[in-house]
């Protein structure tokens, strides 16, 4: 079977091949984020994750706000481990697809998926329930497994981490929404927005001994920052994270936060895990470098309850 | 049976039978599931015959039906079933193109002492020290390890190429899978082999199966008295000598009128080519000279050898930089044991029954099964051990277990296999980046599927590994994901005997879920 699937998309590939290359050039603009936007994040509780993402980007302006029509858009969620949906280790696969349902009714062009996994990839995008849901809703699932997919890029000013190997649809698309998953996180305390970049990058042995919290801030600096993060606070794992060990390390929250300001949903994601936000020390390194605001209070936040 | 159609369906059969081979080891993609591959196997003659001295039942009785029908049919296991064999006419069928002279077999003499003597070794061998002597000679474990070292690269290779312009279109269908090579040393057995089997079968036809090949000479006694054989008609016999010029064993002396039945791999070109239909394959009935040697053999030798040296220059030239920290690590890391796979249930008894097929180090996902070198000893040489510094073994994975046709590693279900401990984490402070460099990691930790290795406060914010060994599986996972080098700050020592695993306690967390948004 699968290999007919092989034979029908090479076929198609040939046909595709002559219209890619008619569209020539490949220099992109970056989206900025909409000057127009209300509120600076949108905190939204008590429903479903994609029911919640629904209303979320709404008050938010909509998908159409953050993607243009005939865009190519990235999301990244968090597939790092070879685990099933309800432990949730994993971004939660009704999400992803809804947020990728709303890219193409905003007009993208295609949106794509990866994750440089932990686990074995190939378990990890099955079992996550996200690969299957992802291809449902029309979007590539790309894989992420191999040095080959990733380029090398610069970071001016990074403190400890100065370059980085990324992956190539980080480069070549035109809208990056970051969807993490909120967990515990053994070493940082918590895993979300910011430390959810793990997974562009290929060579993050370099993160772990050269200052994990300096490089996951540094990494910030780079120019490609997401248009929009989405946290994925429905099932929570509040212990033994990143990876869990069973359901007793989950507690279902029922939330989800949106902002284009990553600092700021790591600090709000931070105080829905019950830890304090200078304790996760990437947050305040961050801050203090100017790459978003961690202080919630300043910020214009519409907290909704379904 | 005089039909003609003998030798098209045994080429038709054996082509069938090659395919699959080819595709068990060639799927690194991991689409063909286990029970294919078991039923597959269960006809291979010496992993057959392991397994049975290892279970005793007759759900490894695939060898002896192999001996029923090598009584009935005489060597049509080699010709029909042997993916090693089936490969050598391969390439019989290969030299005699490039050379016209190399399908111009002709009887010659058996080395009878030779092939005897080479078969009693090996029992005696097997028998008093254990199963070394079958490692290096079983057919199927050659032909296993042909395609693990060396096609299945080039298979990969030509798949990156394909995937790299697949992906400028931007189609993913197909992925680039890292190359990670083997140590050079690992090669040197196959080879060694491969250009054996592969000159000798590309000039003599199947001089290797009945000069060397244990089983071959096994199957080659019981064939003296099986009921089916390849014989003369005399009286329709023209001595034309066309049949002994084709065959691969060179076993037919056509003056005489007999066939050597102990080296005839019942092929049936002679019937084929014979015009006066004067020999046939039925029930019941029963040896010249020509020496060779010439140029074109060493620019065979030559070109495999570069062809090998390629490919391993190739694999490891994939073998990406690893990320270094600032300072090296110093202290050693002090394996008692090397790690053996899952379902090995003890080191000395895996050792005692893996043929070192590979066939586990090809279905791996992972790609942690490595070929030993001086892990387990001489003795143990190409046989899997878990590499952790390569990969580490996937929690939720049984493959391994599941597929090795000789029972080396028995099977073991998730569950079982999720509380088997193979081996022991063990934490080197001094090598530590939170103790080295004062800065959170928690690589080791992160990665760990039981929580065996936890992090414990340390100085400040700072949180320090710890292992709980009695949960721990031994999976290689922290140590895979320690960053330092060259040593790691953790690593597996593996257990000379598999142990049972605690299962790890987890109590649900204080953390209510909130009805009011926390900021």
């Amino acid at each position: 079977m699968k290999r007919r699937d092989f034979l029908k998309t090479s076929v198609g590939a040939g046909m595709a091949a002559g219209a890619a290359l008619s569209l020539g050039g490949y220099d992109r603009l970056w989206t900025s984020t909409p000057s127009t936007a209300k509120y600076d994040l949108v905190a939204v509780m008590g429903g479903n994750p994609d029911a919640m993402f629904d209303l979320g980007i709404q008050e938010l302006g909509g998908m159409g706000a953050f993607v243009q029509k005939g865009q190519k858009v990235l999301i990244k969620p968090n597939i790092g481990w070879d685990v099933i949906p309800d432990l949730a280790a994993n971004t939660n696969p009704l999400l992803v697809k809804r947020i990728i349902e709303h890219c193409f009714k905003a007009g993208a062009k295609e949106v794509y998926v990866f994750d440089h996994t932990c686990d074995n990839w190939v378990n990890c995008y099955k079992n996550s329930g996200i690969e299957k849901v992802a291809k449902s809703a029309g979007a590539k699932v790309v894989p992420a497994n191999s040095e080959s997919y990733y380029q090398k890029i610069d970071i001016p000013g990074g403190v400890k981490l100065q370059s980085a190997k990324v992956h190539q649809l980080l480069l070549e698309t035109d809208v990056f929404i970051n969807v993490p998953v909120l967990k515990d996180h053994n070493s940082t305390r918590m895993t979300c927005c910011l430390k959810n970049t793990m997974g562009i990058v290929w060579d993050r042995g370099y993160w772990h001994s050269n200052n994990l919290n300096q490089c996951i801030a540094d990494y910030a600096l780079y120019e490609k920052k997401p248009a929009l993060n989405v946290i994925d606070c429905y099932n929570v794992m509040v212990k033994h994270g990143p990876q869990g060990v069973s359901k007793e390390d989950i507690v279902s929250m029922k939330s989800q936060i949106l902002t284009s300001d990553w600092v700021a949903g790591d600090a709000a994601a931070a105080k829905m895990l019950g830890v304090p936000i200078e304790k996760v020390e990437y947050i305040p390194i961050a801050h203090k470098m100017g790459l978003g605001n961690m202080n919630l209070e300043s910020l214009n936040i519409k907290r909704i309850k379904m | 049976m005089t039909s003609h159609a003998l030798r098209n369906v045994r080429i038709a059969f054996s082509a069938i039978v090659l395919i699959f081979f080819i595709l068990v080891f060639a799927d690194f993609r991991f689409l063909i599931p286990a029970k294919y591959t078991n039923a597959l196997l269960y006809l291979q003659f010496v992993p057959s015959l392991v397994k049975f001295l290892d279970l005793k039942t007759m759900a490894a009785g695939g060898f002896l039906i192999v001996l029923l029908l090598t009584l009935l049919s005489g060597r049509t296991y080699c010709s029909f079933l042997c993916p090693l064999g089936i490969g050598q006419d391969l390439f019989s069928r290969f030299g005699g193109r490039i050379k016209k002279k190399f399908r111009r077999y002709g009887f010659k003499k058996p080395f009878t002492v030779f092939r005897y003597s080479i078969l009693a070794i090996t029992l005696i061998v097997t028998m008093v020290w254990g199963i070394y002597m079958i490692t290096i000679l079983d057919p199927y474990s050659i032909f296993g390890r042909f395609m693990t070292y060396f096609a299945k690269p080039c298979v990969i290779l030509i798949n990156n190429f394909l995937a790299g312009i697949l992906g400028k279109f931007d189609i993913y269908t197909l992925n680039n899978v890292p190359v990670k090579g083997f140590p050079l040393v690992v090669y040197s057995i196959p080879a060694a082999f491969f250009l054996l089997v592969g000159i000798l079968s590309l000039t003599k036809g199947r001089l290797y199966c009945n000069m060397i090949c244990p089983v071959g000479t096994l199957l080659g006694l019981l064939s003296k008295i099986s009921i089916l054989r390849v014989k003369f008609d005399e009286s329709a016999c023209t001595r034309c000598g066309r049949c002994a010029i084709r065959c691969k064993s060179s076993c037919i002396d056509f003056l005489n009128h007999d066939i050597d039945l102990t080296r005839c791999v019942e092929c049936f070109n002679c019937i084929s080519i014979c015009q006066d239909k004067a020999i046939s394959y039925g029930i019941w009935k029963p040896e010249k000279k020509v020496h060779t040697t010439d140029e074109s053999r060493r620019k065979i030798v030559a070109g495999s050898v570069l062809l090998l040296l390629g490919i391993s220059r190739i694999s490891s030239a994939q073998q990406k930089t690893a990320p270094k920290p600032k300072k090296d690590s110093t202290v050693k890391e002090n394996k008692t044991f090397p790690v053996c796979p899952p379902g090995g249930l003890a080191i000395a008894e895996f050792n005692k029954f893996c043929t070192a097929c590979s066939l586990c180090i090809n279905a791996c996902p992972n790609g942690v099964l490595q070929p030993a070198f001086r892990q387990y000893g001489i003795t143990g040489i190409m046989q899997p051990v878990m590499d952790y510094h390569k990969s580490f073994c996937t929690y939720n994975c049984t493959v391994c277990t599941e597929i090795c046709p000789t029972n080396a590693l028995h099977l073991l279900v998730l569950e079982a296999k999720k509380l088997t401990q193979i081996g022991k984490a063990k934490f080197i402070k001094d090598n530590c980046i939170v103790k080295t460099e004062k800065t959170a990691c928690g690589a080791c930790s992160e990665s760990c599927p039981t929580k065996a290795v936890h992090m414990i406060p340390y100085e400040g914010n700072l949180v320090i590994p710890e292992v709980t060994e009695d949960i721990c599986i031994g999976c290689g996972h922290c140590e895979f994901a320690c960053p330092t080098v060259p040593y790691k700050a953790i690593f597996v020592d593996g257990n000379a005997v598999h142990a049972a695993a605690k299962k790890p306690v987890n109590e649900q967390s204080e953390i209510k879920t909130p009805v009011e948004f926390p900021f």
